[in-house]
């Protein structure tokens, strides 16, 4: 089984800015690898003959022309922003100081 | 910071061999983003180029650009490259403000062009192979802006501001595989080989691949192994390095960087390091994250891109003249040497002269005016030649005026300053600054006998068979008519006046 441990979870609460408590960490470690191993299953039935599927839909090569259309005016783009400045979004510091 | 004591190049290379990476990002010349409809013209005001797709709103859906797609499958072809009969796009995942989605949409382990080379010729001529692993579609990033630091750098910066108008344009990553066997020519190669990539990214028409725009960046991998040994050494990766020059500094200074750290017993640490313009040198960034860092999958939202094999084929057939090709092709027909062809390269002259020709010029007098008069110009005003207020079909007339003796140079040069100062066309400057040669004997006549009474010391000399003394008359006429007699002319008439033989 190939399942997934404490510490990868913590690993992959830190790439994705999630704040884990111990308590959690444990918690969704057992929840994640009862998922994975749910998941596992499908590739057990799946045989030789059932292609690894991406998409539902037997589509390939949507694509569309080259073409401008309208963008959102820059007060709309901002509008969700939790603080602007020079009308671009305001971010916090991103490095500190090394 | 840290000072490093550099080992010389010199010494660099008696005990080690540089095998290098080369990572190109080169931003499409298309009129909208790879994944949504908004406009990528430069210079528009910030954040007035985005929508729900490009600033990841919740429910929007991307959709690629299909000139996108082509232009990618037009590099791969003219890198020598497999194009991918079935390709989907990737989810990059990561943090950072300049992707408003935190993933950046690009491809993974299937890229749409894969395993091919870039022949590169580098100055005294020698042809380089450079392998390529891979091309791969992806998506720029928005635009920081650090405030509160002391010198608009990340560093000590309070915040950051973004403007997603580049976020979403499209990128094609070139990549090649590991360089070898270029030893101490390596910084060299890495810059012959982002220049023809980018002549050649110019001939498909895909970018206009300017890197002081950033159109086309590059990060350079380098590492160091002993000479002698397989096994690469751990490598550095400096970032986005936008001029040729620095390419080649880069590499440079990396070699010696290595070399001293490795020599003194240390270990090189993979990371990414910044290039400084100022003084050539490099410092680190951040410790490299692992690939798997990135969590990358495949992007549900989009669906495969599946070339179709004719299509492919088509395209193909479409390609230009390799640059290179192209290049000595038209060294040979002008009879210029590689170093003289080198110079018109470097000096952005190669369409001009080529456009020149084609509005009648001979290959000389085009290349002449071109590297001569006209790139003096352009360096006295700091611009390119191919800014200056001139057009090849104008050069092409002033070579045209020169070839029949209407002109001479001195006066083709005071046309040319006409044309540049936005005077109308050759003629019109001609006309209008009254610059004709004057061949008309009856005009020439009273010149050339005030010639002659004024220096009859030279004039007795010439009667007396020193025929090579009409120079000094012929002169004296030139400067009496500011430069617009006919010099040949005006022999013929001295010598006649003196009764002497030419």
């Amino acid at each position: 089984m190939p399942g997934i441990t404490r510490e990868e979870v913590a690993h992959l609460a830190r790439l994705a800015r999630l704040e884990l408590k111990d308590e959690e960490l444990d918690h969704f470690a057992g929840q994640l690898d009862d998922i994975i191993g749910a998941v596992a299953r499908v590739s057990e039935v799946a045989d030789q003959d059932v292609p690894p599927t991406s998409h539902p839909l037997p589509l390939t090569n949507v694509m569309r022309a080259d073409e401008i259309r309208p963008s959102l005016t820059p007060q709309e783009a901002l509008s969700g922003a939790p603080a602007q400045e020079q009308q671009r979004f305001k971010v916090p510091q991103i490095l500190g100081e090394d | 910071m840290t000072t490093i004591d550099l080992v010389s190049y010199e010494d660099a290379l008696a005990s080690y061999d540089p095998v290098m990476g080369l990572e190109v990002h080169v931003e499409l010349g298309t009129r909208t983003k790879m994944f949504c409809g908004c406009s990528t013209e430069l210079g528009a005001e910030p954040n007035s180029q985005t929508c729900p797709t490009c600033l990841g709103l919740p429910g929007s859906l991307p959709v690629v650009n299909a000139i996108g797609v082509e232009s990618a499958v037009k590099i791969g072809l003219a890198l020598h490259c497999e194009i991918a009969e079935w390709c989907r796009f990737a989810r990059k995942n990561y943090f950072y403000p300049d992707m408003p989605k935190n993933f950046q949409t690009s491809q993974y382990d299937e890229p749409i062009a894969f395993n091919g080379y870039l022949d590169v010729q580098l100055e005294d001529g020698e042809v380089f192979r450079v392998e390529i692993e891979r091309a791969h579609m992806e998506e720029d990033t928005g635009k920081s802006t650090h405030v509160g630091g002391a010198t608009g750098r990340i560093h000590g910066a309070s915040h950051s501001l973004l403007d997603y108008n580049r976020a979403g344009i499209p990128l094609i990553e070139i990549v090649t595989k590991p360089i070898e066997g270029a030893g101490e020519r390596a910084p060299e190669v890495a810059k012959a080989y982002v220049a023809e990539l980018r002549e050649l990214i110019k001939a498909l028409g895909v970018s206009e691949a300017r890197m002081e725009m950033g159109q086309m960046r590059c990060d350079v991998n380098l590492s160091l192994r002993p000479n002698g040994t397989e096994k690469f050494g751990t490598r550095s990766e400096t970032k986005n390095v936008n001029s040729l020059r620095s390419v080649e500094r880069a590499a440079r200074f990396e070699i010696m960087r290595h070399a001293a750290v490795l020599s003194s017993g240390g270990t090189i640490v993979q990371e990414t390091r910044h290039f400084h313009e100022e003084d050539g040198s490099t410092t680190a960034g951040r410790i490299k994250d692992n690939a798997e860092d990135y969590r990358y999958f495949p992007e549900p939202d989009l669906v495969p891109v599946a070339p179709a094999r004719e299509w492919v084929e088509e395209l193909r057939k479409g390609l230009p003249e390799l640059p290179r090709v192209r290049r000595n092709r038209l060294r040979e027909e002008w009879g210029v040497s590689e170093h003289d062809m080198q110079s018109i390269l470097n000096a952005g002259a190669v369409d001009l002269i080529v456009a020149t020709i084609e509005a009648g010029a001979d290959a000389a007098s085009a290349r002449k005016w071109w590297m001569g008069e006209l790139a003096r110009r352009a360096n006295e005003a700091g611009t390119d030649l191919a800014a200056l207020e001139i057009t090849p079909v104008q050069v092409a007339r002033v070579c045209a005026l020169v070839a029949e003796g209407s002109l001479n140079d001195k006066l083709a040069r005071q046309v040319i300053e006409g044309v540049l100062a936005g005077e109308g066309d050759p003629d019109a400057v001609v006309a209008a600054r009254g610059l004709a040669v004057v061949s008309d004997d009856s005009a020439l006549g009273t010149a050339v006998d005030e010639a002659i009474a004024a220096n009859a010391g030279i004039a007795d000399k010439i009667r007396a068979g020193k025929v090579a003394a009409a120079g000094a008359l012929v002169g004296a006429v030139m400067k009496a008519t500011r430069g617009q007699a006919d010099a040949a002319r005006v022999r013929e008439l001295i010598l006649e006046r003196l009764g002497v033989e030419g």
